[in-house]
């Protein structure tokens, strides 16, 4: 550490590892799993229900807008819950700053490009029916 | 030269040398299966974006999905599904520092990876009866 450095002691060490903020990715993993219980439901009574259904079947169930609610309920919730979930076992098994810094952005970048597409389809499919 | 003196000092515990524990394993299974469904949202992208492009796209999901490939990915994905559900429902209790002891939490880690498989099966079934009624 030089006497010229001007990064502050947090800025040295955050995202490298405990920073005191882990109760609130717990609180959060949390409350989402006590959403995602019923949406996971939900989804599995749905994709039973459309087994091998042909297009316009699985298009018309998908754009009941009670149905796409729900769907897009599940994937935004998803998303936080699977980045948080995601980013712990990063934390747990990744080291080095620089891996540990570039997997963390990749599960964000993931994690968001994957809501972003579903919940991009089902609005579509909604709007277009 | 002094020789080093052997001394018979006690190892950490570590993996294989805890005895194993059902609340262990299903911790372990926790994170892979949760890991698992983290990979398996690209087949859920997958599955609207084909329904939401048109019968073409929707056709070449349904042809991989219906092969023993896709059969294969999809069970385990609606194992890991119902597995990790049922698996994180423990820890509501747990963080209510409620069914702490041993006999109740190795109860609920049993009943979670049994029920796991029984509903996964369920499913299938279900699934599998189903089909051409809707």
């Amino acid at each position: 550490m030089s006497k010229n450095d001007m990064r502050t002691p947090k800025a040295k060490i955050s995202y490298l590892g405990s920073a005191r903020s882990g109760t609130g990715d717990h609180a959060l993993q949390r409350a989402t799993a006590l959403a995602l219980a019923p949406l996971a439901i939900f989804f599995i009574v749905s994709v039973v229900a459309l087994a091998g259904a042909e297009y316009e079947t699985a298009r018309a169930y998908l754009a009941n807008p009670l149905v796409s609610i729900l769907f897009i309920a599940l994937i935004g919730v998803v998303v936080i819950h699977m980045r948080i979930g995601v980013k712990i076992i990063i934390e747990d098994y990744v080291h080095g700053a620089m891996l540990k810094h570039f997997t963390l952005i990749a599960n964000s970048f993931f994690s968001f490009a994957i809501g972003l597409a579903c919940i991009y389809a089902v609005l579509k499919i909604g709007f277009s029916s | 030269m002094a020789t080093p003196r052997q001394v018979d000092r006690p190892l950490s515990p570590h993996l294989q040398i805890y005895r194993f524990t059902i609340t262990m394993a299903m911790s372990i299974i926790h994170r892979i299966t949760g890991f698992g469904l983290y990979l398996g949202t690209m087949v859920l992208a997958w599955w609207l974006i084909a329904a939401a492009t048109g019968p073409d796209a929707y056709a070449v999901f349904l042809g991989v999905a219906n092969s023993w490939v896709g059969k294969l990915v999809l069970f385990g994905f609606t194992w890991a599904l119902v597995h990790h559900l049922l698996s994180g429902i423990r820890y509501f209790f747990w963080d209510e520092a409620k069914a702490f002891d041993i006999k109740t939490a190795d109860a609920m880690s049993w009943l979670a990876a049994l029920g796991g498989v029984a509903l996964t099966v369920l499913v299938w079934v279900a699934a599998i009866v189903l089909r051409g009624v809707m």
